[in-house]
């Protein structure tokens, strides 16, 4: 692509899609919108339940079969 | 009441350090004053990316929120403004990703966006229609870097910093996006 291709190619852009507003600004107040978010929000460093389950599964499959452990060991 | 500031050409501001340092400590109304100097910058940047004021509305919010979660990492020498942006930025990008392209465009393409006059008024519809199409159909990382580079002339430097790559990535992807956008255009019968 030459620079005459790619100055149009930008031309035809900028014609597409008009730059926007430099003061945009949103049209209402975001904070409670914020603050609603914020109550919503999950506690953090929570473990997901499937992440237990996994970590139960391998637990008692380690438990079952303990001589897999030296397989598992060589492919981490 | 914490005093707003004037806004640095680097995108920090003169909130005290003492405010910066309340906010990474937990302290909501610390977090209330960063959200109010910062608010409409933040805004602005995810509007030029996602190019629609409701979702942009969105997801300033969820940037906020992401700002808020992540306010361990947050270190108060550093300016909080540039920090924001790249949090904003992720947000935009992920917003892109599960768009389709079809609806995300359909506003710009009915001028429904405030913008700027388009300049050229002869520029058939249809042509303008194609383009944007196209452009949307393009890797949300592409299309993030291109419009901020070529519609929104923002610096390199400034996408670059946002996006966590470097200034050549960013001039890389501007020429990727330009090349696949000439090929889609191609492909509808609009030779550049």
């Amino acid at each position: 692509m030459n620079a005459h291709d790619e100055n149009r190619i930008k031309q035809l852009l900028k014609q597409a899609l008009p730059p926007v507003e430099s003061g945009a600004e949103p049209e209402r107040d975001l904070w409670p919108a914020v603050l609603r978010r914020l109550d919503a929000d999950p506690p953090r460093h929570a473990v997901p339940w499937f992440d237990w389950a996994l970590l139960g599964g391998l637990a008692v499959f380690v438990a079952s079969f303990p001589a897999t452990i030296p397989v598992f060991l060589y492919y981490l | 009441m914490i005093r707003k500031g004037r806004r640095m050409p680097d995108g920090s501001s003169n909130v005290p350090d003492s405010v910066l340092h309340r906010f990474r400590a937990g302290d909501l109304d610390g977090f209330e004053a960063l959200f109010r100097e910062h608010q409409r910058p933040v805004y602005g940047w995810i509007l030029r990316i996602v190019r629609n004021t409701a979702a942009a509305e969105d997801l300033t919010v969820e940037t906020f929120w992401r700002i808020h979660r992540a306010r361990d990492r947050f270190q108060p020498e550093y300016p909080f403004g540039p920090w924001a942006r790249r949090i904003a930025t992720r947000a935009a990008l992920d917003w892109l990703r599960a768009q389709r392209p079809e609806v995300e465009l359909t506003a710009q393409i009915a001028g429904a966006l405030p913008s700027a006059p388009t300049g050229n008024p002869g520029i058939a519809a249809e042509i303008r229609s194609k383009t944007a199409l196209a452009f949307g159909r393009l890797p949300s990382s592409l299309r993030a870097t291109a419009i901020l580079a070529v519609v929104e002339e923002q610096p390199h430097k400034e996408i670059a910093a946002a996006l966590g790559i470097t200034v050549g990535a960013v001039k890389l992807r501007v020429f990727r996006a330009l090349r696949l956008l000439r090929k889609d255009l191609e492909k509808q019968g609009i030779t550049p």
